[in-house]
Order: structure tokens, then sequence, then C-alpha cells
């Protein structure tokens, strides 16, 4: 088994109202920074998993997501997945 | 005629519904903790307001996972009467017993206040002792009320006469400030399509003796009375 670090970024669905990106867009306008397009306020869950491989530990995620995670009515997500740095463990 | 009100950690209603049951009288109120794994012998479930696990994820996302809610998915299924009142309505959709999702309020504010909705259906346990299109005043409480759902699931709402409520104004008309929360459709409550299972933003409970500043929500629960003793019968 390997341990890895899991990045699950949650997004509203594109074309569904996201006041919360709304407001974060108006206030970046009036502080004048223009040229932003869109904004987009969702979440980022940070997981350590153990797992067989890169694979498996992506499919185990992919099912928390889709059952717990993210709603699938409304949020979109994706997943960034990066093997663990080894934990030293004795009197290291 | 016993009904359970589901207590889950955070839950903030659940005295609010159980009163409302005693003070309307003809039921026993029961409470249920979210730990529990059976219902036992009861007639309807109410799942009532809160922030239920502190809404933490989403509103509903946690609760639903409750060891409680499996017997409630069972007893729904089985065509059972269960209400979902505001966070109860969130739990709901999460759960899949009702389709969409409860999304924070358009204006990203807190609203709390007395709002008017509409009996849109009163072909179901909960709204028969309504008239359709009776425009109620009951209060609102709550940050994530923005019901969506996509085109085809609101089609689907809309034809099969499972909207029960929409945000009017006193008069009854569907004006966009009437809208407390930017709601699809203008829709407070729905239904499932075997018209057992409620979910309403606006808290029936809070409504049902003058003291409380408004009546209105007492035909919600002399409507389950009258279903259950129906059934009883």
């Amino acid at each position: 088994m390997s341990r890895f670090d899991v990045e699950v970024r949650i997004k509203p669905r594109p074309g569904l109202l996201d006041p919360q990106g709304k407001a974060v867009h108006h206030a970046l306008e009036s502080l004048g920074y223009d040229g932003v397009s869109e904004a987009k306020v969702g979440r980022l869950i940070a997981l350590t998993v153990e797992a067989g491989s890169e694979a498996d530990a992506r499919d185990r995620v992919e099912q928390m997501c889709r059952k717990l995670l993210a709603n699938p009515v409304t949020e979109d997500f994706s997943l960034r997945v990066t093997e663990a740095p080894a934990v030293t463990d004795g009197d290291g | 005629m016993k009904v359970a009100v589901i207590t889950f950690p955070g839950s903030n209603c659940d005295y609010d519904c159980y009163q409302a049951l005693k003070t309307l009288g003809g039921f026993e109120p029961e409470f249920r903790w979210h730990r529990d794994e059976k219902l036992g012998d009861v007639d309807a479930v109410l799942l009532p307001g809160g922030f239920s696990y502190g809404d933490y994820l989403r509103s509903g996302a946690i609760a639903r996972f409750s060891p409680i809610m499996e017997a409630v998915v069972e007893f729904a299924r089985a065509g059972g009467p269960v209400a979902g009142i505001c966070n109860g309505f969130q739990i709901l959709c999460e759960s899949g017993l009702l389709p969409g999702a409860l999304l924070p309020n358009e204006s990203l504010l807190f609203r709390s206040y007395d709002v008017h909705i509409r009996v849109e259906t009163v072909r179901t346990p909960f709204t028969s002792a309504y008239e359709r299109h009776q425009v109620l005043r009951i209060p609102i409480a709550h940050g994530d009320g923005n019901f969506h759902a996509d085109d085809e699931t609101l089609a689907e709402l809309e034809g099969d006469d499972r909207i029960v409520f929409r945000y009017v104004d006193a008069d009854g008309s569907l004006t966009p400030e009437a809208n407390p929360n930017g709601s699809a459709h203008h829709i407070a409550g729905i239904v499932n399509a075997s018209r057992n299972v409620l979910g309403m933003m606006p808290h029936p409970e809070r409504a049902v003796e003058p003291v409380l500043g408004s009546t209105d929500g007492a035909g919600l629960f002399t409507s389950l009375r009258r279903h259950l003793e129906g059934a009883m019968a």
C-alpha cells in the first residue's frame, strides 16, 4: 500500500448561478482589476488515502465524490493525485 | 397518531414541530435521535429545520448518512408520509427522496421574515385542508433556500402537479420581489412522484397559533391528520 495526497476541487456546474463568484467578481472590479471575465467560488478538499496504486486511489476518491463530497446536481469535481511524501517513523 | 420528529445534531426547530403537533391536537409526537436505527411504530415523520452538522460540506449532506435516515428512506419508499421543513427539505434533496438541490440564496443574505406562499396543489397528504391558490403568510429563516433543478426536472415537477407552494406577493402574484432566495419557478415546496414526501423551505410549525402572528401553517398539520385518519378508517 502507498499513500497518496488527493486534492478534490469542487466547482459550481457551468451555467449555474454562483452568487459567491458573482460577488467576488464585483469586488475585484471595484478594486480596479479589469480583465477578469469570470469568478467561480468552489471548495478544495485535501485527502490522504492509502491505496495499492495511483489509479486505485483515484477510483476510490471518485466514488467518495459521487456519494458525499460533491452534489452531482449542482457541482463538478476534478482530482489531482500525487504520491504522498514518505513518513519516517521510529526515532528518525 | 404517532409522528416521529427527528433530531440531528444542530436541529433547532425540533421542539417547534413537537409543540405544533401538541397544540393542534390529535398527534402523539415522539423524538427520534439521529443515531437511532429504527423509527418504531409511527404514522408520519417530520424532519425539522436547523443546521444539522453545522451545514458542513453542504446543507443536509452529512445528516443524510445518519443511521436514522435509512429507516426514514425505507418508511418513505413504503408510502409513509414524510415532511421536511427548511433543513429537512435540504436533507430530503441530498438523500435523493426529492429531486433538485438548495443553493445559497441569490442575495447571499440569510432571509428571516414572513413571506407569502401560494398553495399550488391540494392533492397531497399535507395540503388537502387548504384551497388551491390560497395564499398563506408563513415565516422563512434560511441562507440556502434557492431551489435548483435542471430544466427537465422542472418540467416534470410542473407537468405532474408536484409544485406544492410558490413564493408570491400578498395578492398571490408571482412578482420577482416576492421570491426571497432566487428559487427556480418561485418554488417554495415540492412533493415526490408518489406524493407522500414533501419538502418546503417556509416554517408552517411557526405559524400555528395567533400568538405566533399567523395560523396559516396549521392547515399542513390538519391535512396530515385528516390523511392519517382516512388511512386508518
